[in-house]
């Protein structure tokens, strides 16, 4: 087990092994020398742009594309009668549903992709789309999940056979509800809330895209495209255009920001390659800000009829949600086939108590194919979210201070391996040390008493607090897989003869840091310098297979797979050393990055010498291979737990319902942190994230299914001026079951942060009687909550 | 990346040059100042000029100056030299405070004041300080020049008195001694258009409120500003209930949209809130001058 140590130093100064160092992939992009696919321009490239429904629920009469392909410089349009003929109007979704390339029938959301246009430069594409003229016939419009289930709502999937209602899928359950509803009908106290977790969007600063060169000679295809998991969308891409999956390489260059937003496969990136194979020219499709913003993976929808059951001493009995789930138009998810509500059903948090039960309703909508993830961990997001906004509903019902609350029903670190009463086995964990450690960097009791004088003056300050368990690294592969396809991550490494290595990873950075931190976790297995072990990714002719970086899964998987493959190294260079020092492996004592004799220690070999030796005219044992090279895939044994304690303050103008974030005390622990400066930009990021989703980030429709957040004057993102100095604390707990004890941090921030920022905002006017508000809390939605007549905020203003 | 439709570029090298080059191509071209609205709007094809006229290059109409008793701000002037003007501070601190809140830093080392007016956005933060201190327009063209009130300077939103083959050249604002002035504003974010802002100015002399303007933006109200409240207030002592007074009066002038930024109710009370508020402080400087 390792917790963060000391280590030596490198010549560059870097710790061999764990420890703080500069990201090696900066020099490149502080030059802005980074190399992202809209940086790829292939010899006879084309461009393609996508015409959108400007309509959500239409039906089609007609297309024509004569006006457009007489644009000069146009090379083809495609629309959907195109592909029928090639069987590609339609491609499976990640979760076994179906969704339209180019629509044939109808459009069934605004911003849906309805021809391509393929031209010489991006400049005629897009100014072909203007000249096709598509002939609608606009249809009634289901905008409100709420009412896709009412008698008489038009029919969103009526190209699916025998579909006569909106239903995704009726129940998904999990817990038991006869012992939940025992546990509430024994309780003092039982507190009801209706909690929404509007739709907001993963907006990375890089849009999607692809640029797809079908070689019309050998029958490769190469496909630069920007995708989180270039494995699965090969072989995705195989199975459904029927291409040989030896002759399609994907290659994921530089990424800029994922956030779930680059799971999924979008119709784009397969118009890329059709109008590759049409031109036998390269094609790029490149989409814009809005098309990103509105037709690309959406998250949450999630609207949760959340109770608490406790006795009035604040002992929780248990917790029941009831969620209607708006998956849009087509069920797009991204998530472990078992799982259809990913692992929303960890909701019952980080308490103890031995009830708890949820059930699920999906709904079609004419709203963009929403539900993928977005740095939800699989809707931990919506989980805690929904845990931690009752839990502050259930104090202020008792009366009692948030922080007591959850002291008091914790779970205690002798429960640790400990079995979720809905199913979940949390790894390790000392939750009340965590807290108390965020309670006191923050000056809890002191905040309180500020709050108290404040309020006698008619000033209005809130206190918010959040205790989350992460569920990360998915996943076992008998429980987990995507497409049949199963959660195991594969590793190579290559140690060359002069003692410098690399290491192949199935995982793909978006920003992560990945170059640095594998490089680190080799080095702390083998004592080769970082500087010294590239980091390969991205490109599936050269990496092995994997089910990519999504789910915070990167450190948990392929960081146990880095790991073991470089245990596997140094057990063969334990073979190489004892060959060249003339005596039995089981002589030798391991020292970072030197074999040496049990008892003398000045006869050994680095890990240098060995490498060379390996590679040369030394004689090895019968059996033993040359040569200093090893491959593993690693089946994660289970999920890993990362959890923290978050305590935001906030200043409330209740003139205007203004807020302002004042502090953010954030205590991570997600076990061993290999490199310390990276997991604190990643919590960073992911409380600026939070803030955003809790304050101001939304994507809202009105009544005829117009997305209001189009564009980022619509769709706000916080700045520098919304985000308090973070204040970062940390305590590790090692998971017991991961090489290295790491857990996983991308998403902790964002899975923990929002509550956080609600609660602090409802603690903050709860003496106008407020309990409960949606994000995001804007201005207006503040002051309206303290007239006590809150926004409902996934439909328009009203 | 947004691809804007084509469209050809001149770059104008002086007013004259600038006022016959727009008037020769006549209704499809357009002027183009700091381009933070127009060039957004032409990549999303919002606005589609088939000729953009940049006056980036005419030196003449950039500058702030005292010319007798008013205050001069060339069209061109930069929001960044407006904010950091001390000529305009000294006399109206509401400029600073209204700049401050207007976009960020990038924006307004580009972004002009002219273009801003010219835009003519409703949520335009210099349209409501404009029509609170009462200044004017001076208009070019090949007829001459022409000065209009900023309070006759609107023909309802994104629309202005402002003909094809004209520019707008400056814009004067009344020195008042011992005025103080104020602005308020609600934003979602940092950087985001106005919810609902308020930018007053007043003059209190022998207890009185001799003189007012109160400017709102982003409610619909005529012109930008509310002279039912001014009337209200002129002549009167500047106390917490006349203030009140004016302040709900101005909100009544508002005639706000229900939008992402807010409903009808919240944003009227808006408008009353911070008239109050910048009514407050604005009374206080005049007060303390």
């Amino acid at each position: 087990m390792t917790a963060v140590e000391e280590v030596p130093t490198s010549a560059a100064g870097n710790p061999i092994g764990f420890g703080r160092m500069v990201r090696k992939e900066d020099v490149r992009f502080v030059r802005g020398e980074g190399n992202y696919v809209d940086d790829v321009n292939l010899p006879g490239m084309l461009h393609g742009a996508i015409l959108r429904s400007p309509f959500a629920h239409a039906k089609i009469n007609s297309i024509d594309t004569s006006a457009a392909l007489e644009l000069p410089g146009v090379v083809a349009v495609v629309t959907g009668k195109d592909l029928e003929g090639l069987g590609l109007a339609w491609m499976p979704t990640l979760s076994y549903d179906t969704q339209a390339v180019l629509a044939t029938d109808k459009v069934r959301f605004q911003g849906q992709e309805v021809a391509f246009v393929i031209a010489e430069s991006r400049y005629i594409a897009r100014d072909a789309l203007e000249l096709i003229d598509v002939d609608y016939d606009p249809l009634p419009v289901v905008a409100d999940a709420k009412k896709a289930l009412d008698p008489g709502a038009p029919i969103i999937r009526d190209d699916k056979e025998g579909k006569t209602d909106n239903i995704v899928y009726e129940k998904w359950e999990a817990g038991d509800e006869a012992v939940t509803d025992a546990a509430f009908a024994g309780a003092d106290v039982v507190v009801t809330q209706e909690i929404l977790y509007p739709r907001v969007h993963p907006s990375p600063m890089e849009t999607c895209g692809s640029v797809a060169h079908m070689d019309p000679v050998t029958g490769k295809l190469i496909l630069w495209t920007t995708t989180q998991a270039p494995h699965a969308h090969r072989t995705v891409y195989a199975l459904v255009a029927g291409l040989p999956e030896h002759k399609i390489q994907v290659i994921s260059p530089d990424v800029g920001g994922g956030f779930g937003n680059k799971v999924p496969i979008y119709p784009g990136y397969v118009l890329s390659i059709v109008g590759s194979i049409v031109a036998k020219r390269p094609v790029k499709w490149m989409e814009d800000r809005s098309e990103n913003l509105m037709s690309t993976g959406f998250a949450r929808d999630y609207h949760m009829t959340t109770s608490i059951a406790s006795t009035k001493e604040g002992k929780i009995l248990g917790v029941k949600v009831d969620v209607l789930a708006d998956h849009g138009a087509f069920n797009g998810v991204a998530q472990p086939t078992n799982y259809p509500a990913g692992f929303f059903s960890i909701f019952s948090g980080s308490y103890d108590y031995p009830a708890a039960y949820c059930k699920v309703k999906a709904v079609y909508t004419n709203k963009a194919p929403g539900g993928v993830a977005y740095a939800c961990s699989f809707r931990i997001t919506e989980a805690v979210y929904a845990i931690e906004r009752i839990v502050d509903c259930l104090a202020q019902e008792l009366k009692m201070d948030p922080a007591e609350l959850r002291l008091k029903n914790l779970l205690r670190p002798e429960q640790f391996p400990y079995k979720s009463p809905t199913g979940w086995e949390y790894d390790s964990g000392e939750y009340e040390k965590t807290m108390k450690v965020a309670m006191e960097m923050v000056g809890y009791d002191e905040l309180r008493k500020e709050q108290a004088e404040k309020r006698a003056k008619g000033e209005y300050m809130g206190i918010g607090i959040s205790f989350f368990t992460e569920g990360v690294g998915a996943g076992p592969r008998k429980h987990m897989d995507i497409l049949g396809l199963g959660m195991a991550d594969g590793c190579d490494l290559r140690v060359h003869p002069t003692g410098k290595a690399q290491v192949r990873l199935s995982v793909q950075t978006q920003g992560q840091g990945h170059e640095t931190t594998f490089a680190q976790i080799v080095s702390h297995e083998l004592g080769i310098p970082p500087e010294d072990i590239e980091v390969i990714h991205g490109d599936t002719d050269n990496t092995p297979f994997g089910l990519g970086t999504y789910g915070s899964r990167s450190t948990p998987v392929s960081g146990a797979a880095a790991a073991l493959v470089a245990r596997k190294v140094r057990d063969r260079a334990r073979i190489v050393a004892a060959a060249a020092l003339e005596c039995a492996p089981d002589d030798l004592e391991w020292e970072l990055g030197r074999w040496f004799v049990k008892g003398d220690p000045e006869r050994g070999k680095t890990i240098q010498e060995i490498a060379m030796a390996a590679h040369g005219s030394l004689e090895l044992p019968e059996g033993v291979e040359g040569h200093l090279d090893a491959q593993v895939v690693y089946n994660p044994p289970d999920l890993t737990y990362p959890y923290g304690c978050y305590i935001c303050v906030v200043d409330v103008d209740p003139g205007t319902g203004q807020v302002k974030v004042r502090r953010f005390v954030a205590v991570d622990d997600c076990g061993t942190r290999i490199n310390p400066m990276i997991v604190e930009g990643q919590v960073h990021g992911g409380l600026a994230d939070g803030v955003g989703m809790a304050l101001m980030e939304l994507i809202a429709f009105d009544e005829d299914g117009n997305n209001l957040g189009g564009s980022f004057m619509d769709y706000l993102l916080p700045t520098s001026m919304e985000c308090p100095d973070w204040e970062l604390g940390e305590t590790v707990t090692p998971s017991p079951h991961h090489p290295i004890g790491a857990k996983g941090v991308g998403e902790s921030a964002t899975v923990g942060s929002p509550a956080a920022v609600v609660n602090a905002v409802i603690d903050a006017i709860a003496p106008f009687g407020v309990r409960h508000a949606d994000m995001p809390l804007t201005p207006a939605n503040v002051w309206r909550a303290i007239q006590g007549n809150p926004i409902r905020t996934d439909m328009a203003v009203e | 990346m947004q691809t804007p439709a084509p469209v050809e570029y001149a770059k104008a090298t002086s007013i004259a040059d600038a006022i016959s080059r727009l008037e020769a191509l006549g209704e499809d071209s357009r002027p183009v100042a700091g381009g933070y609205s127009l060039i957004p709007m032409m990549k999303l094809r919002l606005a589609r000029p088939e000729t953009v006229v940049d006056l980036n290059g005419i030196a003449e109409l950039r500058g702030i100056r005292v010319e007798g008793n008013e205050l001069v701000v060339g069209a061109m002037t930069t929001h960044a030299d407006v904010l950091s003007s001390a000529i305009l501070f000294e006399h109206y601190p509401i400029f600073r405070e209204a700049e401050h809140v207007i976009a960020d830093p990038i924006v307004r080392m580009r972004g002009t004041i002219g273009g801003s007016m010219c835009q003519a956005d409703p949520a335009s933060d210099l349209s409501a300080v404009g029509s609170a201190l009462r200044g004017t327009a001076v208009i070019a063209g090949s007829a001459g020049t022409r000065t209009v009130p900023l309070r006759e300077f609107h023909d309802g939103p994104y629309e202005t008195v402002i003909q094809t083959g004209e520019i707008l050249t400056e814009l004067r604002y009344p020195i008042r001694p011992g005025a103080g002035s104020a602005y308020e504003k609600v934003e979602r974010r940092a950087g985001d258009w106005g919810v609902c802002t308020s930018g007053v100015f007043v003059v209190v002399s022998g207890g009185v409120i001799t003189e007012c303007g109160i400017g709102m933006a982003a409610v619909n109200a005529d012109h930008y500003c509310a002279p039912e409240a001014e009337a209200l207030l002129t002549g009167k002592a500047p106390t917490e209930e006349n203030l009140k007074a004016a302040a709900d009066a101005a909100a009544n002038e508002a005639n706000p949209n229900a939008d992402q930024r807010g409903p009808v109710d919240y944003k009227r009370h808006l408008a009353s809130e911070l008239t109050l508020r910048a009514l407050r402080r604005a009374v206080a400087a005049s007060q303390g001058a």
